[in-house]
């Protein structure tokens, strides 16, 4: 395949990890985060410290830059999760500006002038594996009794809270695991670039991450897929449009929003059993405008 | 079987509650008055534990002191003012989701016969989300939800809240139906009539403090009671 659809393939992957995670936290448990840029960041940090310095095989790197991710927002979340709605996404926005900063100023990691050599491990082969086996872990999730609640929590908070849902504790779990899924990508990250600086976990990554979650649609794993490779490679697909391409793509999630709110699935599914039924109501549509002709 | 010892609660700056003490006996109707932003619901949301307070609540000879899915688990249920029902849900998963911390299947599949023989009309639309429903019938099904915990008291925020005058009365029969099915209610109320006429005892809740409490009757037929709350005229 071509070395540059590759590449635009593998960010794609790389962002659907974290987009993932994000998704389970904002669009199953409803709280919004503006700060998984910074997970990202502990997470290729720390796996690429793991690599680098202490001469580590890949995947237990990247677990290793999972935990310290979820470590960290175990922290975050508990000091702030019970912040409500907005308070919680500026506390979230503040931890991710913090983590950049603070890593600005760590020189055994290169500070701001960055850190390269970090080596090439990450390839599509192991890109798709790793996302095929987080989209089949968070399906499961969801579709448990913890997923469950968790979306009972987004629904109704407090009517969660008296039918005896800990609510805290849903909202924690979720955070951590979705800050495990950012850390995987900034590992992923990490390994694809060969090279980390603080920059690249900027504020702007946040929001990437959070535009991809709701242009795909709230409390749905396959718009989040979607969403990440469409706004992903939509960039690249402009490049013919060179200086006017951002205004494009700034278009494109306009126009989406506007002809669809609830994004591009609003909380459908892609799965067998969904696929067949929308095919059996197409079909019951065109049998009864033809009966109509007649 | 619940009692309340100088309770405190501070929103910031501002002393909501100022001193309260109350106890509920067990299968009584009790009724709290009082007009908007007496504390009323503030004095529910403290027991059911999601506000921090100064002072203690104590229940079955316990003091609560727990987070707000254990105060379920103990026989508390709050049937929060507004309802708020899950919209994108049936009415029977909502029914359901009241059972949530229970694991016997026969007792919660009585008790779903219970509420249904109660509330007639929930049987009707089990299957119909319940965001379609009128405001009397998400009333019913918050309250159908909150007896599926097989709570031993229920605490009722202002079940008449935007309901019609003939739907409140209904509201107000079911509420002296689930009493005689053994349990003890603790009912707050803007409609201080209509609560004083099923109500066993009342207390008056004016900014924060307690100013009387007696029996329903009695604080009924009190003058100041009947010009401030009951709308008669000297």
């Amino acid at each position: 395949m071509d070395a540059y659809i590759q590449g635009i393939l593998i960010l794609s992957g790389i962002n659907l990890m974290a987009v993932l995670g994000l998704s389970l936290l904002t669009g199953f448990t409803g709280l919004f985060s503006f700060g998984h840029a910074g997970f990202m960041a502990i997470g290729g940090y720390t796996a690429a410290a793991m690599t680098v310095k202490y001469h580590m095989p890949f995947i237990p790197a990247l677990l290793i830059g999972a935990i310290a991710a979820s470590f960290v927002s175990a922290i975050i979340g508990a000091l702030t999760l019970k912040l409500k709605g907005d308070y919680f996404c500026i506390a979230t926005l503040g931890f991710g500006e913090a983590t950049r900063l603070i890593l600005d100023n760590v020189q055994y990691f290169g500070g701001a002038r960055g850190w390269p050599g970090i080596p090439a491990y990450t390839n599509l082969t192991n890109v798709v594996i790793i996302n095929i086996i987080a989209i089949v872990l968070l399906a499961n999730l969801i579709r448990s009794k913890h997923g469950r609640n968790m979306i009972a929590v987004r629904e109704e908070e407090l009517a969660s809270q008296i039918a005896g849902i800990n609510v805290f504790k849903y909202k924690l779990i979720s955070l951590m695991i979705s800050a495990a899924y950012a850390g995987i990508a900034g590992g992923l990250m990490a390994h694809y670039m060969t090279f980390l600086q603080p920059k690249m976990f900027a504020l702007t990554k946040s929001t990437e991450l959070t535009i991809i979650v709701i242009f795909g649609g709230l409390g749905s794993i396959s718009g989040s897929v979607l969403g990440a490779l469409v706004l992903t490679s939509l960039p690249e697909i402009l490049r013919a449009f060179s200086n006017w391409r951002l205004v494009i793509y700034g278009l494109a999630v306009i126009i989406i929003m506007i002809t669809r709110p609830e994004g591009l699935m609003g909380g459908y599914e892609f799965t067998p059993q969904s696929m067949k039924k929308l095919f059996s109501n197409l079909k019951g549509k065109r049998l009864k405008s033809s009966e109509g002709r007649e | 079987m619940l009692t309340i010892n100088n309770l405190h609660v501070y929103y910031g700056g501002i002393h909501a509650l100022k001193g309260v003490s109350l106890n509920v006996n067990k299968g009584e109707i009790l009724t709290i008055i009082g007009s908007n932003g007496a504390g009323k619901s503030t004095l529910l949301n403290s027991i059911s534990g999601f506000l921090k307070y100064k002072g203690e609540i104590i229940y079955k000879d316990q003091k609560l002191n727990f987070s707000p899915n254990k105060i379920v688990q103990m026989g508390i249920c709050h049937v929060p003012e507004g309802r708020l029902v899950f919209a994108n849900l049936t009415v029977e998963d909502n029914l359901l989701l009241g059972a949530y911390l229970r694991n016997d299947k026969k007792g919660i599949k009585e008790d779903l016969e219970k509420v249904y023989t109660l509330f007639p009309r929930l049987k009707e639309r089990q299957k119909q989300l319940s965001g379609t429903l009128s405001g009397g019938e998400q009333q019913m099904l918050a309250m159908g939800r909150g007896l599926m915990s097989s709570p031993d008291i229920m605490l009722l925020d202002e079940p008449s809240l935007g309901l019609a005058p003939l739907l409140v009365q209904t509201v107000f029969d079911i509420i002296t139906d689930i009493r005689k099915m053994g349990k003890t209610i603790l009912l707050v109320e803007q409609n201080a009539f209509k609560a004083l006429s099923i109500a066993d005892r009342a207390y008056v809740l004016e900014q924060g403090k307690i100013i009387m409490e007696g029996s329903a009757k009695d604080i009924a037929n009190n003058p100041s009671i009947k010009e401030a709350y009951l709308g008669v005229k000297k």
